[in-house]
């Protein structure tokens, strides 16, 4: 086991080899990228959302989920090599293992040795259970590249079981209106879906049009979304009763006007803020994220007992702040291209 | 405490104005006293809890999250209540289930603690509430909901539960203290409504419609000026003066020096204005008075550079005489024998305007131009003062606005309904140099028909997004109307409008067309 305190004599500075640069992460001995935003030779990808998986790498390397995400989003990419979960290959001159992170479909930490000094990039993750896809799987390191979203402790996810039963009351005290819920397209909408399946709602489930391929991908994956229609300009209006799926960015759009009397809801960890919600118009904030909360960031950290936290996007300064209070090393990096996505 | 925590949070999250005035229709009627006449205090502003303070709060949350991370989470979160809500450690061991207080209880509990003595029941109270609990705590507590209900519409609210008529509460509102025991046992008809006699109380102004087309006449109708200011009433009984809003807030504190002059009791309705020196000590216009609007503590040099008055217009109650059953004429007769009795320097009298017809008082109206007129009155010579506005009685009559062709320069989306449409557009016109500034925002004056118009052209002719507001191709020229323009140094442009609103959608015009600057600050009738 490589932990916290193992001798490197080869190092002067922990984690040399890896050089963040705004564009992504360079691993040297390598010679590759981990989720650039710009094309590159070769590419190892996280996961599929666009923020860290780009079209027009030579190669890339990424779970068969993740690159399943990528073809439907960007059709057919160059050379792909699948990296199953927990199995090592050799690139270059670095160890590389593929681990799940419980963030999307096909989502993974890649762990990097080399010299005897392991890295963890997390990639963006979470800790509760996700019916959609692979539990994270703490992994003891040197360092851990660890994302920050929600990286403020006023974020505290509630329980998943209790959102959903917000919105499932809410479509019963309204039979006259819909529930629109506005979720990110990859991930949120199926979780979503599937949590709602698992409350016992079977009736049909309506999505906006931008749902329906990843959907699709998600039951060749193997996950029961039981029956889900599409929204069309001839049922939008005889949708009293129903639960529609739609992005968020279309919650408050031209699209949504035809819609009977829409009680306007959003899954997002974001909505545990009220005027975020406000913002948006949301009646109905359902508090649900992809990404780990305040205490399942600080949790993780203590879990996987780095010698150093390098943190790559979000409120990285409160995380910051926490790791010097605790006594843990701890860097920002200046990544571009990470947005706070709807999530 | 649940019931009331359950209610903000839901109109937190509400929009529509209806819908805010059924959740607290329905919690007035589903909640027992005293703890909805304590919630009633609280969506009204009337709840003073001397024992918490924001920077109590701020310091019990100190003790419990680094307070670097607390500034943190609270310059993004941006606001006190619910970053503390949000971070408040939940104590372990809490059993369950949690029995929380009813409201009333913890309200009197806090009432009873002195000054700034409230930490430790706050933090009992904390430690047993949720994140929606621990906010509605704190926002009552600290005394500043800022949730968006005004008391007018808690007022109307309560209304509706009880099926009686708003100005009816408005007319005993000032009388009651909270938790409003006599309210809701007149309200649930247990009671003759309360008579308040010896303390001064707000009563309903009679408001007019605008007179739309069409002629009256004078032999049935007096006319007066419209004067620019704001509408007051000023009501002294058993020697206290208070002065009152249009909307029933009490701005006493705003203009003392007119509180004080009052002799005499009485209920009078007047429009506030402010002396300017430019006018010969005569009445300024708006802008001058807008110096001394919203301010709660006022300087001498505020009460020396602009001194209020009230131009009388009617009398309500002479002593405790109620006049609003008798017609407008006893009543201006009774008010103009009233004035000896009231000092010249804080009170005079809105003067009738002596027209032979309707086309001479037409005439009259378009040669005023005076800035502190904003147009004309007219009144029923045999109206009764009631409540609100009722057709046939009064009319207003303003000036005929001023228009300017303006260039749409930015869009912003509505709210509500109007979420899904850029319906709030800015608008500039040219400047010397030939650049457009803009000079005014406007979200009303359109159709329907007209308002998908416009957001079509928003969609179609973005150059840039700034989060929710987007700038537009500086093609579209907009015919604005407007009351009367002032300067500012506030804007880069220099001038600003009252009341802008669309008035016409030039598509005819080519956006070089559009008026200038120049034009419009040629309409500003401010003294330099």
């Amino acid at each position: 086991m490589i932990g916290r305190g193992s001798h490197m004599p080869n190092m002067v500075t922990p984690g040399s080899w890896i050089k963040p640069f705004p564009q992504g992460i360079y691993v040297e001995p390598g010679d590759f990228w981990i989720d650039p935003s710009a094309p590159v030779d070769r590419a190892l990808v996280t996961h599929g959302h666009a923020d860290h998986a780009r079209s027009g790498h030579k190669a890339v390397m990424a779970t068969s989920g993740t690159l399943a995400i990528m073809a439907v989003r960007y059709g057919e990419a160059g050379v792909t090599q699948v990296a199953d979960y927990g199995t090592q290959q050799r690139v270059g001159d670095v160890d590389v293992r593929f681990v799940p992170a419980g963030h999307v479909l096909g989502s993974a930490q890649i762990v990097l040795e080399h010299q005897g000094e392991r890295v963890v990039v997390s990639g963006d993750y979470k800790r509760r259970p996700d019916p959609t896809c692979a539990p994270f799987e703490p992994v003891p390191c040197d360092i851990f590249v660890t994302e920050a979203t929600f990286g403020l402790p006023v974020f505290r996810h509630p329980d998943t079981v209790d959102e959903i039963a917000k919105a499932l009351a809410t479509l019963a005290d309204n039979p006259d209106r819909c529930v629109l819920i506005g979720a990110y397209a990859l991930g949120k909408a199926q979780r979503v879906i599937m949590e709602l399946r698992a409350a016992g709602h079977d009736a049909p489930i309506y999505l906006h049009g931008a749902m329906q391929k990843l959907c699709d991908l998600y039951r060749e994956f193997g996950c029961d979304l039981g029956d889900l229609r599409p929204v069309t300009a001839q049922n939008k209006a005889d949708l009293r009763g129903a639960i529609i799926l739609c992005p968020p960015s279309a919650l408050n759009d031209r699209w949504a006007r035809a819609l009977p009397d829409p009680v306007t809801a959003m899954a997002s960890g974001w909505m545990r803020i009220r005027q975020r919600a406000r913002q948006r118009n949301v009646e109905l904030p359902l508090i649900l994220s992809d990404h780990a909360d305040w205490d399942e960031l600080t949790q993780t950290i203590r879990q996987v007992d780095p010698g150093e936290v390098w943190i790559t996007h979000g409120r990285e300064d409160a995380l910051l702040r926490w790791c010097a209070l605790h006594q843990r090393r701890a860097r920002a990096l200046d990544l571009v291209g990470r947005e706070d996505e709807d999530d | 405490m649940r019931r009331f925590s359950d209610l903000i949070d839901r109109l937190v999250y509400t929009r529509s104005r209806n819908a805010k005035v059924k959740l607290i229709a329905d919690y007035l009627r589903a909640t027992p006293d005293p703890d909805r006449g304590w919630a009633l205090a609280s969506l009204t502003g009337q709840l003073d809890l001397a024992a918490v303070k924001p920077a109590l709060v701020k310091a019990l949350i100190e003790e419990r999250v680094d307070p670097e991370l607390f500034r943190m989470s609270r310059n993004y979160v941006g606001d006190l209540a619910e970053t503390c809500s949000l971070l408040w450690p939940e104590p372990p061991g809490r059993p369950t289930p949690v029995v929380v207080p009813p409201l009333g209880e913890v309200v009197e509990t806090l009432k009873a603690l002195p000054r700034g003595q409230g930490a430790a029941t706050m933090t009992t109270l904390m430690d047993r509430l949720d994140v929606p609990g621990r906010y509605a705590l704190i926002k009552l507590a600290t005394g500043a909901l800022r949730i968006g209900i005004s008391a007018r519409l808690a007022k109307t609210a309560f209304a509706q539960a009880f099926d009686v008529d708003v100005e009816e509460v408005e007319e005993i509102w000032h009388g009651l203290v909270p938790p409003y025991l006599p309210l809701f046992q007149w309200g649930e008809g247990h009671i003759e409504r309360p008579r308040y006699d010896d303390i001064p109380v707000f009563r309903p102004f009679m408001l007019a419609h605008p007179l739309e087309d069409g002629a009256v006449d004078l032999t049935d109708y007096a006319a007066e000026w419209k004067w620019d200011g704001i509408r007051v009433q000023i009501a002294r009984a058993g020697g206290e003066t208070r002065l009152f809003s249009r909307t029933g807030d009490d701005i006493t504190n705003s203009f003392p020096e007119v509180a004080e002059a009052m002799p005499i009791d009485a209920v009078l309705d007047g429009e506030l204005l402010v002396r300017g020196t430019a006018q010969g000590n005569s009445a300024a216009s708006f802008n001058a008075l807008q110096q001394r609007l919203g301010r709660k503590a006022v300087s001498g040099a505020m009460l020396r550079d602009f001194p209020a008055f009230v131009r009388l217009y009617d009398v309500l109650y002479d002593g405790a005489q109620d006049l609003r059953g008798q017609p407008w004429t006893e009543r201006r007769e009774r008010l103009e024998a009233m004035m000896a009795r009231l000092p010249g320097e804080r009170f005079d009298l809105s003067g009738l305007i002596v027209a032979g017809d309707f086309a001479q008082l037409a005439a009259l109206r378009e040669g005023a131009r005076d800035a502190s007129i904003e147009g004309l009155m007219l009144k029923r010579r045999d109206s009764l003062y009631s409540a609100g506005r009722k057709v046939g009685l009064w009319y207003k009559w303003k000036r005929d606005p001023l228009v300017v062709d303006c260039v749409m320069m930015y869009a912003q989306r509505g709210s509500g309904k109007r979420s899904s449409f850029y319906s709030d557009y800015t608008f500039g016109c040219w400047s010397e140099d030939g650049t457009l500034l803009p000079v005014g925002k406007a979200y009303s004056g359109f159709t329907d028909a007209e308002l998908k118009m416009l957001d079509g052209f928003v969609r179609n002719n973005t150059v840039a997004k700034f989060g929710p507001v987007r700038e537009v191709t500086k093609s579209l020229v907009l015919e604005v109307a407007f009351d009367s323009v002032h300067r500012s140094k506030r804007h880069k442009s220099g001038v600003a409008m009252r009341f802008p609103r669309i008035s016409r959608i030039r598509t005819d015009k080519p956006a070089e067309e559009a008026d200038t600057l120049e034009t419009l600050a040629k309409l500003i009738t401010d003294p330099v």
